[in-house]
């Protein structure tokens, strides 16, 4: 187990090292030259110098490459180019938004999504489970961000219920906040939420057709005990597989709900940064969302280990 | 590999041995267009697919106006004279909606070719000739898998720059790495087979081997991942061009259009909602003739979870 952990948390690395590497290559794979596409041509040729000395590229490349490690080892980002700012303050500033809605959007997915499953497999072929069927496939099928403006057309604009656009940080208080982020928690939520009650109900499907669930029938248990005791905790294991898989398309539906709902979170600067061609805020912010979806991944790898016996026994 | 060639009459015999090993890998591709017109969600599919084609082809004939000519009559609802309403510019709403569907099919299945052929070849070398060059594709293909493929076009976008060319390499880019896991987990498989085999001591080159032994073997839920990828490319081109991060403001694309109409949502209703409904019909339309096809083919729904 320990072994097992300690490899992942090294993989993990690993492909931290491989993106802040891509990274750099790719940024100065740009055709042209990076500083003239940030400042323009009209830009006289002492600010272009000063630029490029500031972002070091006048350095060999190799120094340039070890300087970038080096400096993102120290979460050294460098400054944006529009506004000055370390792009460090401006992810710090952005990440808790992006952080709210992801948290939320799993908690609604999972909400939704698992019950909609079981619900599915106890009485398949049912009312119920065709209109959660027909459901899941509208929401695989929706793009999101339609999703988001038919969501702002209806609960704030002809409902007025919820607020359309922004975001209030938790300090302000609990309903500022959770009504700014519903209706972009939905947006980002729905088709993780589809997934999740498709897996649940093929994998408890699966289950409910094993020998022990028979048993437990035969030993008299109530059907709810049999339900959610035997067979759903052995459903879930696979369903936890794709969560991993899952929950980057959570954080995928964030960037785009971000931009829809103009909350300024990661996702927002990062199509912002890419706009605006300010490079060294494109850059933190990839490194930023990669290293969130890496430390996902191992996160649920590790979850993955500790629920299934198969692994945590094997050592 | 493969023994050299002593006589002429080899090639021939070749053929003859080989269409024979290949023979019950065939016989199953020519009943699917049958099989397919079982399934009548499928056919659903099929005719809203036909529909929007025959649209995108005819675009000019079909559209009641042409999509970019403004006009005085400014956000206008559904009418008689404008069936989806006008946009800000006073521009009829269905007709770019029409002209749109060329961009998004386009995109949707030149990227989708593109990748497929792309990711099925390095599969194919991958899983075939195995060791470094396995291990290289598999590391490559590892990374890219530990990323959606939205973010990972959105990363290319900003790296290329936008517009029409750069938003189909980065989409292709994007979804590559899907058709290369599948056919390199195939040809890991086909390789053990006996046919393999049994080319191989007829003396058929790699070349051979490759293309017309294994190749052919791994298409079906190749062409499953591509049906469903052509409607996650849509998605894609679509949600790009919303970001601004698309094709040029001035061709009519869904995506865009939804962009342009964002500060009229809460007064001009029809610029939100049909726009997106094209979108989802055509992706839903989609799905479904990817879920038949899956079905008929028996390839596992392991893909799900990807976009």
């Amino acid at each position: 187990m320990k072994r097992y952990i300690l490899e992942r948390v090294a993989y993990s690395l690993l492909v931290m090292w491989a993106v802040a590497t891509l990274v750099f290559f790719m940024m100065r794979a740009i055709p042209g030259d990076p500083v003239r596409a940030m400042v323009g041509f009209e830009a006289d040729p002492q600010t272009v110098a000063q630029i490029r000395h500031n972002l070091g590229l006048d350095q060999p490349f190799i120094v340039q490459y070890l300087r970038w490690l080096l400096s993102i080892s120290q979460l050294d980002l460098g400054n944006s180019i529009w506004n000055q700012q370390p792009v460090t303050i401006l992810l710090w500033e952005a990440l808790p938004r992006t952080l709210s809605l992801a948290s939320l959007s799993f908690s609604i997915a999972v909400a939704l999504g698992i019950p909609a499953g079981i619900v599915s497999a106890v009485r398949r072929y049912s009312l119920s489970d065709h209109v959660f069927t027909v459901v899941a496939f509208l929401g695989l099928s929706m793009p999101d961000f339609w999703l988001g403006i038919l969501l702002i057309i209806l609960f704030a604009t002809k409902l007025q219920w919820l607020p359309a656009f922004g975001y209030e940080p938790i300090s302000v208080g609990i309903w500022p906040w959770l009504s700014h982020l519903i209706l972009p928690a939905f947006t980002a939520g729905t088709a993780f939420s589809a997934i999740l009650a498709r897996m649940t109900r093929s994998a408890l499907l699966e289950v409910l057709r094993e020998d022990y669930v028979r048993t437990a029938r035969a030993k008299g248990l109530k059907e709810q005990i049999v339900i959610l005791k035997h067979a759903l905790r052995n459903a879930l294991i696979p369903v936890l597989t794709v969560m991993g898989i899952a929950f980057a398309l959570l954080l995928a539906g964030s960037v785009i709900a971000e931009n829809v709902f103009a909350i300024k979170g990661v996702g927002r600067l990062l199509i912002e940064s890419i706009l605006n061609r300010d490079f060294p805020v494109v850059q933190g912010t990839i490194l930023v969302i990669a290293s969130i979806f890496v430390f996902m991944n191992l996160f649920v790898d590790i979850l993955y280990a500790l629920v299934n016996p198969k692994i945590r026994y094997v050592e | 590999m493969g023994t050299p060639r002593a006589f002429g009459f080899e090639e021939g015999f070749d053929g003859l041995a080989e269409a024979r090993l290949r023979a019950p890998a065939r016989r199953g591709w020519g009943t699917v267009p049958r099989r397919l017109l079982r399934d009548r969600r499928a056919i659903l599919g099929l005719t809203i697919l036909g529909g929007v084609v025959l649209t995108a082809v005819f675009a000019p004939w079909i559209a009641p106006y042409d999509p970019s000519t403004q006009g005085p009559e400014m956000l206008l609802p559904p009418s008689l004279q404008h069936p989806l309403g006008t946009d800000d510019l006073g521009r009829d709403l269905l007709s770019r909606i029409i002209f749109g569907s060329r961009i998004s099919l386009f995109v949707g299945i030149t990227t989708v070719l593109l990748a497929a052929a792309l990711g099925v070849s390095l599969g194919l070398v991958a899983g075939f000739y195995g060791r470094w060059v396995d291990m290289l594709v598999m590391r490559y293909i590892d990374l890219q898998w530990a990323f959606p493929n939205f973010i990972i076009a959105v990363g290319l976008v900003a790296i290329f720059g936008t517009g029409l060319a750069n938003v189909i390499v980065a989409i292709t880019l994007a979804f590559l790495d899907d058709f290369a896991r599948i056919t390199r987990g195939m040809v890991l498989a086909i390789r053990e087979e006996e046919y393999v085999a049994a080319a191989r001591a007829v003396g058929a080159s790699d070349r051979r081997i490759l293309l017309r032994h294994i190749l052919p073997n791994t298409l079906s839920p190749v062409i499953v991942q591509g049906t469903v990828s052509i409607s996650y490319a849509i998605l894609g081109e679509a949600a790009l061009s919303f970001l601004g991060l698309g094709v040029k403001p001035t061709t009519p694309t869904w995506g865009l259009i939804l962009n342009d109409a964002r500060p009229f949502f809460t007064t001009a209703w029809w610029l939100g909602v049909f726009p997106g409904l094209a979108i989802m019909l055509v992706v839903l339309a989609i799905n479904f003739v990817g879920d038949g096809l899956r079905d008929l083919m028996d390839v596992k729904e392991y893909q799900e979870a990807r976009r």
